[in-house]
């Protein structure tokens, strides 16, 4: 028994922007559908499952909006299902639409995460109290500053680091028709002076809140076959989990995420990730999860990710491209961030990247995460269809 | 195309289904009954391929709550696990296709819902249209008995006989030790028009687990697994304006689809919270007075929210365990008025 060979063959984004005011929940989920269903050539009616996802429904407070959605998304009288696996939510929403493709239980199924952070605000949705658990109160930054400033300690990173990344992912934003942020008078030096938000993470070190939505089309090899432009195949994905506190859990490079990343590789043949995969989209909210990532997705030692990052190998001309896109430093609506990361992996693959394309990029890896760093989705895509 | 591997459930717990559970969190509500589902097979956390779970953050009031309840699974070593913002037999729905992907080969499925912090008519109405319907607050008794009346208008039913289901319910339950309501119970006053207390589901709190096995996987674990010879889901338009409320047809093409048409069942476990939602599944599943229904007491018994579907699937499956039933019908429905609804056809080797 062999699974079905699963195919990007269509991908659709809004331009990411603080607000959307012009468009309700459901048009900015049909503006991305229909762009998706387009870079495909195909209808509503070529679509044999829905299968949704974004982050707590506390964030536009509407309870399970699949059920509005439905109408929208054209699901009137098809399956359709909602995922919620935190921040991961995104790429796990694509994963479990690729195992209706992979276990032959549909041919052509449509993804689709959102956020629309603008119709409500995330912080109080994150910070509502519950008797006997610890608060969050500072929001996801004051969660992960700690983190960040243990990851600092132990490798002896220069405290230069991050601001490179941000500058960086800014600059390849500027590349991105779709990303949220367009600063065109970015400099190092602005970076370097923004206001220190939770010590050691500066203002331009974090990602924005963003309203946008991201679509993609998966099909079977048949529907692979009729495509109008390069599919992107799907070579490995995984998702991994794993308790938010416990008393060994290493926050700076967590198990599950080592894991996922190694269930990944081995469906995909990756031997060395650092020289088998081309370029990687990387869920990087605070810039310092670049090199933490690095290390922790197996394309550095312990310790030597910052390493790679200061010597501008993540560039977008670097050896090893990371977010080209500008990541979700540059774009952040939550629940569809991950999916982003996964869309952008495809475009890479597909050839259809625009400006921000990286010449020759073969096998590109989609990675997200979620929750205090213990919900990690991944896959792999490929511009060549997988081996067996 | 028939599935391209045999998947059974193998074994099914519950909690006691309770109206509060006041000194419990999430996480202590749903300890026991996966304690309870893995001793029945005797597998452990690490042993299980793939854990999916089913709930709301909307009954927590909070969100991310589901991250919590990962607590009680004991996730390390680190595990493949999803979620779904959704009733229990959507977790479900998605471990059988990760299952047929040939990626795993068991998976834990669980649901839990607390609605006693809260007034559950009033949460289930932020899932409405959100410009247009949720700002008027209609409530979800409210809107079933306008189903209910379009259903006694149409000739479908009368008042009389929906007390017939809620008493046919009630009864049923009184052998089913964790149900909430048991017994003979008064149909009491109008709650709203035409629906009375009787025709409305208990408010309460609960868990339910499934495991899930392929092939000869189900036979180790299970002396008789229920396979899964079809499962479906079907969703209809948001509002209930441009719905015929008196017939179900993302229902019946559901059940169409996994196959109940094929050949008679000979026991349906149906998640109709509502008397007169029975009604209406009876129809759309083409269900006759042969069928055993709800043996269970159904959801008029005990509706534990975003549990209570997946405990539908399971007490089929148990039924077939237990060589009470040879195929079985389940049903598990979301949304308002039976917006979306998901059906399983359950069978038990041949005796």
């Amino acid at each position: 028994m062999s699974k079905e060979p699963v195919a990007v063959v269509g991908i659709g984004q809004t331009k990411h922007v603080a607000a959307r005011r012009d468009v309700s929940i459901a048009g900015l989920v049909r503006e991305a559908a229909g762009r998706a269903l387009e870079d495909a050539e195909l209808t509503w009616a070529d679509i044999d499952a829905v299968v949704i996802g974004k982050a707590p429904d506390f964030f536009e407070g509407v309870m399970m909006p699949e059920l509005y959605l439905a109408d929208a998304l054209g699901a009137v009288g098809k399956p359709m299902l909602r995922v919620h696996t935190a921040g991961s939510v995104g790429g796990s929403t694509a994963l479990v639409a690729t195992n209706l493709i992979a276990g032959r239980v549909h041919g052509t199924v449509l993804t689709l995460a959102y956020e629309k952070q603008s119709e409500s605000n995330a912080m109080w949705g994150l910070s509502l109290p519950i008797p006997f658990q610890q608060p969050l109160l500072a929001g996801a930054g004051g969660f992960f500053a700690p983190h960040v400033r243990a990851y600092m300690r132990r490798t002896g990173a220069p405290d230069t680091v991050g601001s490179l990344v941000a500058y960086k992912d800014r600059r390849n934003a500027l590349k991105n028709p779709y990303a949220h942020l367009h600063e065109h008078d970015i400099t190092l030096e602005k970076v370097q002076a923004s206001p220190m938000l939770w010590d050691p993470i500066r203002y331009s070190e974090t990602c924005p809140s963003s309203d946008g939505a991201c679509a993609m089309i998966l099909t079977d090899r048949a529907g692979a076959a009729r495509s109008p432009r390069p599919p992107a195949w799907m070579h490995g994905g995984a998702m991994r989990s794993e308790p938010t506190l416990f008393a060994g859990k290493d926050f700076v490079s967590p198990q599950a995420g080592k894991d996922c990343a190694a269930d990944v590789y081995r469906q995909a043949g990756i031997a060395d990730p650092r020289r088998d995969i081309d370029a990687v989209e990387m869920y990087v909210p605070f810039s310092w999860y670049e090199p933490m990532w690095l290390e922790n997705l197996g394309f550095a030692e312990e310790g030597e990710g910052w390493k790679l990052t200061e010597s501008g190998v993540t560039e977008l001309d670097g050896d090893l491209p990371v977010n080209m896109s500008g990541g979700v430093l540059s774009t952040n609506p939550i629940g569809a961030s991950g999916m982003i990361r996964f869309a952008e992996a495809a475009l890479q693959v597909r050839g259809q990247a625009g400006d921000h394309q990286v010449d020759g990029a073969r096998r590109v890896l989609g990675h997200a995460y979620g929750g205090g760093s213990q919900f990690f989705s991944m896959w792999l895509v490929g511009a060549a269809p997988p081996a067996s | 195309m028939p599935p391209i591997r045999d998947i059974a459930v193998v074994a099914f717990a519950q909690t006691d289904h309770r109206r509060t559970s006041d000194e419990l969190s999430e996480v202590e509500m749903l300890i026991p009954v996966l304690h309870d589902v893995l001793d029945r097979t005797g597998l452990k956390t690490s042993d299980i391929g793939f854990t999916c779970s089913g709930s709301t953050d909307y009954l927590a009031g909070r969100a991310f709550s589901f991250t919590m309840a990962l607590d009680g699974v004991g996730a390390w070593p680190p595990i493949s696990e999803s979620h779904v913002e959704m009733d229990g037999a959507w977790a479900l729905y998605e471990a059988w296709t990760k299952l047929l992907t040939g990626d795993a080969d068991t998976a834990l499925v669980y649901a839990y819902g607390k609605s006693s912090p809260g007034s559950v008519r009033d949460v289930l109405s932020r899932q409405l249209d959100p410009y247009y319907v949720a700002p008027l607050w209609p409530d979800s008794v409210a809107l079933a008995a306008l189903q209910a009346q379009a259903l006694i208008d149409a000739g479908d039913t009368d008042e009389p006989a929906l007390a017939g289901v809620a008493a046919r319910s009630r009864s049923s339950a009184a052998t089913n030790s964790h149900a909430q309501v048991r017994g003979s119970r008064a149909q009491g006053e109008y709650l709203v028009r035409p629906l009375r207390t009787g025709d409305c589901p208990p408010i309460g709190d609960g868990a339910a687990a499934v495991i899930l096995a392929a092939g000869e996987r189900a036979r180790e674990l299970c002396e008789r697994p229920a396979w899964i010879r079809g499962i479906d889901h079907r969703i209809e338009a948001h509002s209930l304006g441009v719905r015929d409320l008196t017939d179900s047809p993302s229902t019946r093409l559901a059940a169409e689809r996994a196959g109940a048409f094929e050949r008679p069942v000979d026991t349906a476990e149906l998640h109709a919270p509502f008397t007169s939602q029975e009604v209406v599944l009876r129809k759309a599943l083409r269900l006759d007075d042969g069928v055993d229904v709800n043996p269970s007491g159904g959801a008029l018994a005990a509706n534990p929210v975003m549990a209570a579907g997946l405990i539908r699937i399971g007490e089929a499956a148990a039924r077939i365990h237990r060589g009470e039933s040879d195929r079985a019908l389940a049903h598990a429905t979301s949304g308002p008025c039976l917006q979306q609804n998901l059906v399983a056809v359950l069978e038990g080797d041949a005796r």
